[in-house]
């Protein structure tokens, strides 16, 4: 129970489920049946204290759906989400940094914000000495908070952000791809300062992510996500040394290796069926190259227990992996 | 000379505006092989897609070639009127661009599409054109042709709207493909097929490839030929193994750094401070100076450029006289 003890976030058997069914008139008219989409479908993990959890995964896999299940912006169909901090020390970086912050106010009443509704005793003095403090954190200059947002480059503006975020003397930040929309070389930037304020301030990312690269860097813990599934859980260095799940080793196949230029490689076959319709049994069985009769019937157990590490396939839990 | 497919030489796009006239390709050659695909990399803004642009003689108005020649085949295509670029567009140059679905018209079935193109660029007749697309079709790997050519664009995935993008593009059997940032909508196993793809048909057709995209890896995959664009300019150009290897060039240099590795673990990413200038912006001398971590007065004061064309090197002081002084 020692691994529980220091948890800030337990996720179990997490669901959620959208209605897209079309409307009620046409369902009568041309008997179309209800359809759910299952976005997220029993998953569980745990996160430390002080430590980076990550979910990568290709769109349509859940791990966006799963940020706004934490911050509560989507109510779960089921399962559990127990936070063990203080709910409004939880804050969010948003992936599109032009989208994220409101074009009409000035950079230092956007930062301002949280700290006028989650401290309203502050006096009007200690809350911009506070948002000059910020701003210099994350690397801009206090005179930047009387600019507005379409000044600043798309690295400067997840910087606003990130300071937005830090307002709330947070002790768990949700990053939903907060660096997929820059380029590389401020990219750099972005991730390195979210590293420098974790160890500084002590805190804990949920990291979501595809890239496995910008993951690798920045996790403790990484879930590979299918299909609304995390179907492997492992630390970063086991999961990158001995990748368990065939769809992590051809995911890590995959990826273009700037180590290993002009590789052929033979690339994953078949692409991600809908969500809406899942194939039976392990919902990767159609591109699994080793695939065999139990896959296509039976689905592969999630593991109630919380492990350092778990993989759902009944391949790698014929080799001894399925429960360490 | 014969199997040269595109030269372009001392190309300068530029934007008249009301604040002056801005440099958005600067003093650019390079050259494409039969078959070879050239990667064109940078940051947004670095000028990369405006290179494209150009090529294809699809540049915005204001936007236009000040000086410079781009040469197809031996044949000069930059001083064209419209009616003659939309006979080279097409039917020698084919273009691919990041979205696919902006690529097709959603009301009509891609094989009406794809027959209308083939009927516009060569003398087949109805049949013969619908023959050459399930032909097409299947070459770029999409299954069940026969049952999806009927089919509408939103019917196709991403993945495979893309495929139909690239089959358009072949249609006429053109000499060179510009692909602008086509894998960047894609998810990674997606894109590891369609570059599995360019690959292939780039040498089984022999078609030259300018590959444009911001995507390092995709890079290192998919080119033979890198070439490195910061504000405008060409820094580095080589073959895909030094730039990515050994790079030269102090910008080439600190963009590889930035990547974060699959294979080693780094406490701190490097960095280059700061951010590329904008086009109203450029400093004097090289266009990199002031984020270098090796500049000297030379690079203050004079813009180094790459030695001769289709040349391979670093337009780089440092690189290329050993000093900056």
């Amino acid at each position: 129970m020692t691994i529980r003890s220091n948890a800030i976030l337990e996720v179990d058997g997490l669901e959620r489920r959208f209605d897209v069914s079309a409307p009620w008139l046409n369902r009568l008219i041309e008997r179309k049946p209800r359809r759910t989409l299952r976005a997220v479908d029993g998953v569980d993990f745990v996160i430390q204290r002080g430590q980076t959890l990550a979910l990568v995964g290709e769109s349509g896999c859940g791990k966006s759906t799963i940020a706004k299940l934490v911050t509560g912006l989507h109510p779960p169909s089921g399962g559990a989400i127990r936070f063990h901090g203080d709910r409004d020390r939880l804050q969010m970086i948003f992936q599109d940094p032009f989208a994220s912050l409101n074009p009409r106010w000035r950079v230092g009443r956007i930062i301002a914000e949280p700290l006028r509704t989650l401290r309203p005793g502050m006096d009007g003095a200690e809350v911009s000495a506070r948002v000059d403090e910020l701003l210099r954190t994350v690397g801009l200059s206090p005179a930047d908070g009387l600019k507005f947002p379409h000044e600043f480059s798309g690295g400067q503006r997840q910087r606003i952000s990130i300071a937005r975020a830090l307002a709330g003397e947070p002790e768990f930040l949700v990053c939903d791809e907060p660096t997929s929309a820059l380029d590389v070389s401020v990219q750099a930037q972005v991730l390195n300062l979210m590293k420098r304020l974790q160890k500084e301030m002590g805190l804990t990312y949920l990291f979501i992510s595809h890239d496995l690269s910008v993951v690798r860097h920045m996790a403790d813990v990484i879930a590979v996500m299918y299909l609304g599934r995390i179907v492997e859980i492992q630390r970063t260095k086991d999961l990158f040394a001995n990748p368990l799940h065939p769809y992590t080793r051809l995911l890590l196949e995959t990826i273009p290796d700037l180590e290993a230029p002009q590789r052929d490689r033979a690339p994953m076959a078949g692409e991600v069926p809908s969500p809406v319709s899942p194939p039976a049994g392990c919902s990767f069985h159609p591109r699994c190259p080793i695939a065999f009769d139990r896959c296509r019937q039976e689905r592969p157990q999630r593991r109630a227990a919380v492990h350092d590490r778990r993989v759902a396939c009944f391949a790698a839990e014929e080799e001894g992996h399925g429960d360490v | 000379m014969t199997d040269i497919v595109l030269d372009v030489r001392n190309l300068r796009v530029e934007f008249p505006t009301r604040k002056g006239v801005l440099t958005a390709v600067d003093d650019i050659s390079l050259q494409i092989r039969r078959g070879e695909i050239l990667g064109m990399v940078g940051e947004s803004g670095a000028g990369k897609s405006m290179t494209g642009m150009a090529i294809l003689g699809l540049l915005e108005p204001p936007g236009r070639i000040a000086s410079g020649s781009i040469h197809l085949s031996g044949d000069r295509i930059d001083g064209l009127n419209d009616r003659e670029m939309q006979q080279v567009r097409g039917r020698r140059i084919g273009a691919i661009f990041q979205d696919p679905l902006t690529s097709l018209n959603p009301l009509f079935r891609v094989g009406d599409q794809l027959v209308e193109t083939i009927r516009l660029h060569t003398a087949l007749d109805k049949t013969q054109a619908r023959a050459r697309a399930i032909e097409l079709m299947r070459e770029v790997g999409i299954p069940a042709v026969e049952e999806r050519i009927d089919n509408y664009p939103h019917q196709f995935s991403g993945g495979m709207r893309q495929r139909i993008v690239i089959a358009l593009a072949l249609c006429a059997e053109p000499e060179l493909i510009v692909a602008d940032e086509p894998t960047t909508a894609l998810d990674v196993s997606i894109q590891a097929q369609i570059t599995a793809l360019l690959k292939r048909l780039c040498r089984e057709r022999g078609t030259a490839v300018m590959l444009v995209t911001h995507d390092m890896g995709v890079i290192a995959e998919t080119a033979d030929r890198v070439a490195v664009m910061y504000a405008g300019r060409l820094a580095e150009v080589g073959p895909v193994e030094d730039v990515v290897r050994r790079p030269r060039h102090p910008y080439t240099d600190g963009l590889m750094g930035s990547i974060p590795s699959l294979r080693s673990e780094v406490e701190e990413l490097r960095m280059i401070p700061g951010a590329m200038p904008r086009l109203d912006a450029i400093p004097p001398g090289c266009a990199f100076n002031p984020r270098c971590a090796h500049a000297g007065p030379r690079c203050r004061r004079e813009v180094p450029r790459l030695a001769g064309t289709g040349a391979t090197g670093a337009a780089c002081w440092l690189a290329t006289e050993g000093a900056v002084a």
